[in-house]
């Protein structure tokens, strides 16, 4: 007995061993830890992640085809593309099923508008073909070939099978390609006709105007937190309710001030032709371009930039100042090497969160930017909400993303994320 | 029992009983439409007699009709309509139809005959553009102009001719309607638009037509750009809803003038969710049949100028219910207003928007 308790694992009072007894107690310490944060968890989870992530899987998923028109996409498997004729009579026999089933379903229209993103036109073909083959007898009523044709002559064009083969995965990267100003052709992906590319103008354009964004919010926030931050607790809190006071007014109303502002029959405009600065048929161009985007998203985002700048600068201490100062710096020697450096954090997060929120925004950009200052959200959410093609949306959306994590990543290396601070 | 029998079986019933009637239908309806001006004017013409007549009804407005299609489409994804019946263009009603969105309609059985006899479906006519939709209204997007500032256009090629109409334009961004008014003032026959631009060579004519002023436009989204711009002189002609324009015109005395020559005609009206619980639809059918009857639809023209999309509406549009101007001469379907109409394909335009819309957006873009 007594030999045992002497080799054997340290016990608890209870007898139990005492790594396995304190591991209990570290696991109910986890546990309670978990059920305390567990509401928020399964919050997020539910209300953030989840439709994020059902959201990027439909940036490659395509199983509507298959699950549409099975028999179809199974007949279509041995067909040549390359054939340059239509498939055979096999194909249509199957078609013709899969569309009495899938017009009886209501859904062969959806089919049909998911290959019409592809190759415009198939839309109305499966609209027509739909309303016909209901009152077919798909058994013996073949042949279906020139039935199909008789509807509509593009049932007989090749290139309308080659995208229904193209396309009949249950997995795509067509939404990918296409984000990227590509497309499927007969021989692998290939750039798509010149008069059609977009996308690649409108992500470099995105990422370009947010940076002139967030420059120019540094330089007009920079000044005016280091006032906030250097005047007594007063004034400053008088002063930052002119800082806030934007944000406590609609988006829509600020944007449309700076239309009335900077339009060619605006106040700035009419104040300069009045001083005689502006020849009155040489007005200012200052909206509906990219400056007038530039403009109206500063004044919108500057707020996020002046706030965490300002928290910062409160915490240097002007002692640091006057040390530099009786070692013999000069003014500008102190600012540079003694103050900036600590208000670096400050400037690290504003930049990041008006960087951010920049390239997320669209009505402000549709409201003044005209045709040069728009961005690629306000195509993302085009497709969101007017040609329904959220696949499409959702593979911009995700590169989108993977860009913004790539810049963080990029910041994180250069500067670092412990450098930033909100306060 | 299926829902015909049991629409006939409650039609008959509520000749009978209405109060009997009443049980069986939902008495919350929830209608989605634009707000603004066209939603009053649909509050005042449909919706205040038609709860005159069911005191224990409720109605909800929600002004969500801008983006009814992807909230629709995500309602049905989640698999709770909240929605009982939306107001919609037609090309989205097609749209809608087409995802099975909407339900389809038998126009004969589920709308009221017109006070002559004419079935509904002979009623409307052509204007049934898709199996989901009941049209309310017809409206035209044509231009308006400063007649202050410039000479009056009378063909809609005005736009384009910069050197005897100096200034800017407004045209809403998107190449529906533009294209078409491109190719017919670069030459194109009225009835030839579509087969033309359904080529690539006629996408790039009428994109080389709309260069000729990409420099003199200002692009609008929201319809109330035009007037604003009118008004403050930033454009001198621009496109927009006729309705607008009247406002601008009429009820604010701006110094505008309408050019109707070319308009695009587009209809606007209602379209049934699918999947309403069979209560609600009830409801929905009741409410339905009765918001567009002939004296409905011209009621609405009291309020607002947009035309009646039944053909016996018509001759009953009287006069504006507060300025009591004569409303038929607003309407974009007044025969003198009428002489020169662009008729908008939908099919057409369902088939290639996404294309043409790429195509578009990379124009303006370069």
């Amino acid at each position: 007995m007594s030999d045992s308790t002497s080799s054997g694992p340290v016990l608890a009072a209870d007898g139990t061993p005492l790594k396995r007894s304190l591991a209990r107690a570290l696991r109910m310490q986890k546990m309670r830890a978990l059920m305390l944060i567990a509401p928020l968890l399964l919050f997020v989870l539910l209300t953030f992640i989840l439709p994020i992530a059902d959201m990027l899987f439909r940036s490659v998923e395509n199983q509507i085809v298959s699950e549409t028109l099975p028999k179809t996409v199974v007949a279509l498997q041995d067909w040549d593309a390359d054939s340059g004729e239509a498939p055979g009579e096999d194909v249509y026999a199957a078609l013709a099923v899969d569309m009495k089933a899938a017009a009886e379903a209501k859904l062969h229209t959806r089919v049909g508008s998911r290959l019409n993103y592809e190759k415009p036109g198939i839309s109305s073909l499966f609209r027509k073909a739909g309303r016909k083959v209901k009152k077919w007898d798909v058994e013996n009523g073949g042949p279906f070939k020139e039935q199909f044709i008789k509807i509509h002559k593009g049932w007989g064009d090749p290139d309308v099978w080659r995208t229904i083969q193209t396309y009949s995965p249950r997995l795509t990267n067509g939404y990918f390609l296409n984000a990227a100003d590509m497309q499927k052709g007969a021989d692998g992906a290939e750039w798509r006709p010149e008069n059609e590319q977009i996308y690649w103008t409108l992500f470099i354009r995105t990422m370009i105007m947010s940076l002139a964004i967030t420059c120019s919010c540094i330089i007009l926030g920079y000044p005016v937190a280091w006032i906030l931050a250097n005047l007594p607790a007063r004034t400053a809190n008088l002063l930052m309710i002119l800082v806030l006071l934007p944000f406590w007014t609609s988006l829509l109303v600020r944007t449309s001030a700076w239309k009335v502002m900077l339009q060619q029959q605006g106040v700035i405009n009419e104040t300069l032709v009045w001083l005689g600065l502006v020849a009155d048929d040489a007005r200012l161009v200052m909206i509906n371009n990219q400056f007038g985007t530039i403009v109206a998203m500063t004044h919108i985002l500057l707020p996020f930039m002046i706030l965490p700048m300002y928290s910062v600068m409160q915490t240097i201490k002007p002692t640091y100042l006057r040390a530099a100062k009786s070692l013999g710096a000069t003014n500008w020697t102190a600012f540079w090497r003694v103050y900036f450096p600590q208000s670096v954090p400050g400037i690290g997060a504003g930049s990041i969160l008006v960087f951010i929120l920049a390239i997320g925004y669209y009505i402000t950009p549709e409201l003044v930017g005209g045709t040069k200052g728009v961005f690629i959200s306000n195509r993302i959410a085009f497709h969101i909400s007017s040609s329904l093609n959220w696949g499409l949306a959702a593979a911009l959306g995700t590169i989108l993303l993977v860009v913004v994590l790539i810049l963080y990543w990029a910041y994180d290396k250069i500067v670092g994320i412990d450098n930033v601070k909100l306060g | 029992m299926n829902f015909k029998k049991l629409a006939a079986l409650a039609a008959t019933t509520a000749l009978c009983a209405p109060a009997a009637f009443a049980a069986d239908m939902a008495n919350e309806l929830t209608l989605v439409s634009w707000g603004g001006a066209y939603q009053a004017s649909q509050q005042k013409a449909y919706v205040e007699p038609y709860l005159a007549m069911n005191p224990g009804v409720k109605i909800i407005w929600d002004e969500s009709s801008a983006e009814a299609v992807a909230k629709l489409r995500a309602m049905n994804e989640a698999g709770n309509v909240t929605w009982d019946l939306v107001d919609a263009v037609a090309s989205d009603s097609m749209r809608l139809c087409d995802e099975g969105l909407a339900d389809e309609l038998d126009h004969d059985n589920d709308l009221a005959a017109a006070p002559d006899g004419t079935s509904a479906s002979d009623d409307f006519g052509d204007l049934l553009v898709s199996d989901c939709f009941v049209p309310q209204i017809v409206y035209s997007t044509t231009f308006g102009y400063r007649t202050d500032l410039i000479d009056k256009p009378d063909s809609v090629c005005a736009i384009f001719d910069l050197e005897k109409y100096p200034g800017k334009r407004s045209l809403q961004k998107r190449p529906i309607d533009n294209m078409e008014w491109a190719l017919y003032c670069d030459g194109v026959a009225k009835d030839d638009i579509y087969e033309v631009l359904g080529t690539p060579e006629g996408v790039d004519r009428g994109l080389a037509k709309l260069d000729t002023i990409k420099d003199s436009v200002v692009w609008w989204t929201a319809g109330a750009e035009t007037p604003q711009l009118l008004a403050d002189g930033e454009v001198v002609m621009g496109s927009t809803f006729n309705g607008r324009l009247f406002s601008a015109i009429a009820e604010q005395g701006q110094p505008i003038g309408m050019l109707w020559d070319m308009q695009s005609f587009d209809l606007d009206g209602w379209i049934v969710p699918a999947g309403l619980p069979a209560d609600r639809k009830a409801r929905v059918m009741d409410f339905l049949k009765f918001a567009t009857d002939t004296q409905r639809l011209a009621d609405q023209a009291k309020y607002i100028s947009y035309g009646p999309a039944r053909a016996s509406s018509a001759p009953l549009v009287g006069k504006h219910a507060e300025l009591g101007i004569d409303m038929a001469p607003h309407m974009p379907t007044d025969p003198a207003n009428a002489g020169n109409v662009h008729v908008y394909d939908y099919e057409w335009w369902a088939d290639n928007r996404d294309d043409l819309d790429a195509k578009f957006q990379a124009w303006l873009a370069k």
